[in-house]
């Protein structure tokens, strides 16, 4: 076993732990800490795939965590409402079924992924980063003026949506899904990373002239990459918004994309479990700092200034040693 | 009615347009000659906008305010390029992107410790108050006015600065070839450091010139700055001319599609769903117009190829 190998395995213990003893000791707030932590990982490896393996800086990734959040909440709304969501060309009633509600998200965030992507991958660099983050932000204006869906105000949902065989309110209850569906994402982002299109990507960030040299596009695969890594952003904001049972335009920020790419960066970016790590310090930092003082952001951008400027491997750099195989 | 209605828009695009070029012009500049993608800039713009509320509050003088404006923003432009800017120019974007937007965070919540999370207002002047009468009967705003007539006198300025003085000289050859320069023996981090200052300064000055329409509060600059991100995208990065057109084509784009959209659509919508979906494809034209224009020029308009 390496060192990130224990690594990986003590985090993911400690993430379990923690809201486990929080639920004996009957400390619900906790648990709800640490399920926006685990929510938050889940965001920050969707844009890991691309933005850590892919060498994509997208900085409109609030983009799919906020459409994520917006399908909770319209198909939420409409069912606690008991309006039809379309009645034409085919009928469609809102639900309050989670699973539904998942692949709604993660269909909204892969289907936008692949349209923005095919735009602005014609681009790269610095170009990339502006229109990913003008993008994020056409849909944040958009949502706050679509006044059908509450606009600047946002949609509330009485009651948070079901699980079959869950009473979703309990709080660890809600807790053990959102964590079942990290482990289930991260084992899939593992094996996409190793799997032979991980590979490529991998080496497209490095020199895209080989990879087409082997006969790959680079385009396709980060166009590919991009889509995926939308698509797990998108449920990550579906979560969140169940979480608040609130959606609002905040969640389509610009801050929101910045404080996603925090998560990648200070747990350690191409890193497959670098997110989790990232998304747990972030909570961390925000409550016990938060706590201690209104000022909390000036911290936070002092110590991504220090992380950014002289430690650039993030948690993971610093804990488990510099990258291995490809860097 | 309409038709003085519609010249009035068009002014206000314009004001818009020129304002924007004032930010735009210096992200494009620092981009240009430093390789620099800097988010910190809307903090600039936030800085010379609280620096001239808190003169013209002291003073009671708007050109004084002004003048504030321009050097808070240009020390704090200078500060931050010795301090932490200056490291990332062998950086990749992405650590640029980081660092600045933790600059942001710092300068934000250091404001919001300093002056308070309230708005603060900056009067217009008197003698630039009120109306004037323009040819054809339209009444417009002095001050609006005014402003698009400093925002063109400052670009002429630029255009000037960069095409026939020394500095100019001096920037456009370190936009061809860094280490010519150094080897020609200009001092490049005395270069770099003043081309962050002047963009600073071009920063805070739009800042004071808008806080006085606006207020002036946190937060205040980065909606601007993703405008003028959007601006050098269109006008393609590192070019001033490519700045200036795009400033206009945005600043016109936005402020007609909010007036015409919602009245294009009451042609054949029912009112209530004219105007929101007027809104809605209102606030989404400039990012449809930057779509459009990255689809058959992907370096934009004026870009390298």
């Amino acid at each position: 076993m390496t060192r990130e190998t224990v690594l990986n395995a003590g985090l993911m213990t400690l993430l379990l732990v923690v809201p486990l003893a929080a639920w004996t000791f009957d400390e619900p707030f906790l648990i709800t800490l640490a399920t926006r932590a685990v929510i938050f990982a889940i965001a920050g490896i969707g844009l890991n795939l691309a933005l850590g393996f892919g060498g994509l800086v997208s900085f409109g990734h609030a983009a799919f965590f906020g459409l994520g959040g917006y399908a909770m909440g319209i198909l939420a709304h409409h069912a606690q409402t008991y309006t039809a969501l379309a009645t034409w060309p085919v009928a469609i009633e809102g639900t309050k079924s989670m699973p539904v509600i998942w692949l709604m998200a993660i269909g909204a965030g892969a289907l936008a992924a692949l349209v923005i992507g095919a735009l602005s991958l014609r681009t790269k660099g610095v170009y990339f980063i502006m229109i990913t983050l003008a993008f994020g932000q056409m849909l944040y204006y958009f949502a706050i003026s679509w006044s059908a869906y509450g606009g600047e105000d946002g949609l509330s949902i009485y009651v948070r949506n079901g699980f079959p065989g869950l009473n979703t309110m309990d709080p660890i209850q809600f807790f053990a899904i959102c964590y079942a569906l990290l482990l289930i994402v991260l084992l899939s982002v593992n094996r996409v990373a190793q799997s032979s299109f991980g590979m490529m990507l991998r080496a497209a960030r490095q020199s895209e002239d080989r990879v087409q040299a082997v006969g790959q596009a680079p385009f396709r695969l980060y166009l590919t990459a991009f889509t995926i890594s939308g698509a797990i952003t998108g449920l990550a904001g579906a979560l969140f918004a169940d979480l608040n049972r609130f959606v609002s335009p905040t969640m389509l920020s610009w801050q929101t994309s910045g404080e996603i790419m925090i998560f990648v960066i200070l747990g350690g970016v191409g890193r497959v479990f670098g997110p989790v790590a990232g998304a747990a310090l972030f909570i961390l930092l925000e409550h016990s700092l938060g706590g201690s003082s209104e000022y909390w952001h000036i911290y936070l951008g002092a110590i991504l200034l220090g992380v950014v400027l002289f430690a650039r491997g993030g948690l993971y750099g610093f804990l488990a040693g510099r990258e291995q195989a490809d860097d | 009615m309409s038709w003085i209605l519609l010249a009035e828009q068009t002014l206000n695009g314009l004001q818009f347009g020129v304002m924007l070029f004032l930010m735009a012009a210096g992200l494009t500049l620092i981009f240009g000659v430093m390789g620099l993608i800097n988010l910190a800039h809307g903090s600039l713009y936030m800085i010379g906008a609280f620096a001239a509320a808190g003169t013209a509050a002291a003073t009671g003088s708007f050109l004084l305010a002004l003048a504030a404006s321009l050097a808070a923003a240009a020390i704090a432009g200078v500060v931050i390029e010795v301090t932490v800017i200056r490291r990332l120019y062998d950086r990749d974007h992405l650590d640029q992107v980081l660092a600045t937007f933790a600059l942001i965070l710092i300068l934000s919540e250091g404001t919001r410790w300093i002056f308070g999370s309230f708005p603060l207002f900056l009067e217009v002047p008197d003698y630039l108050s009120g109306t004037v009468t323009l040819p054809l009967g339209v009444e417009y705003s002095r001050y609006r006015l005014s402003l698009i007539v400093v925002g063109l006198l400052v670009a002429l300025g630029l255009f000037w600065m960069i095409a026939r003085t020394r500095v100019g000289i001096r920037i456009r050859a370190g936009e061809n070839d860094r280490e010519m320069i150094g080897a020609l023996g200009v001092d490049i981090s005395r270069l770099y450091t003043l081309v962050f200052a002047l963009g600073a300064a071009l920063a805070g000055l739009a800042g004071a010139l808008i806080g006085a329409i606006q207020s002036v509060q946190v937060g205040m600059g980065e909606p601007v700055l993703i405008l003028a991100f959007v601006v050098i995208v269109i006008g393609g990065i590192g070019s001033i001319k490519g700045a200036f057109i795009g400033a206009l084509l945005i600043g016109l784009t936005d402020t007609l599609g909010r007036f015409l959209l919602p009245k294009l659509f009451s042609l054949f919508l029912e009112p209530s769903a004219a105007s929101s979906v007027g809104a809605s494809l209102a606030s989404m034209s400039i990012y449809i117009l930057m779509a459009g224009v990255l689809l058959v020029r992907p370096r934009g308009l004026f870009g390298g190829t």
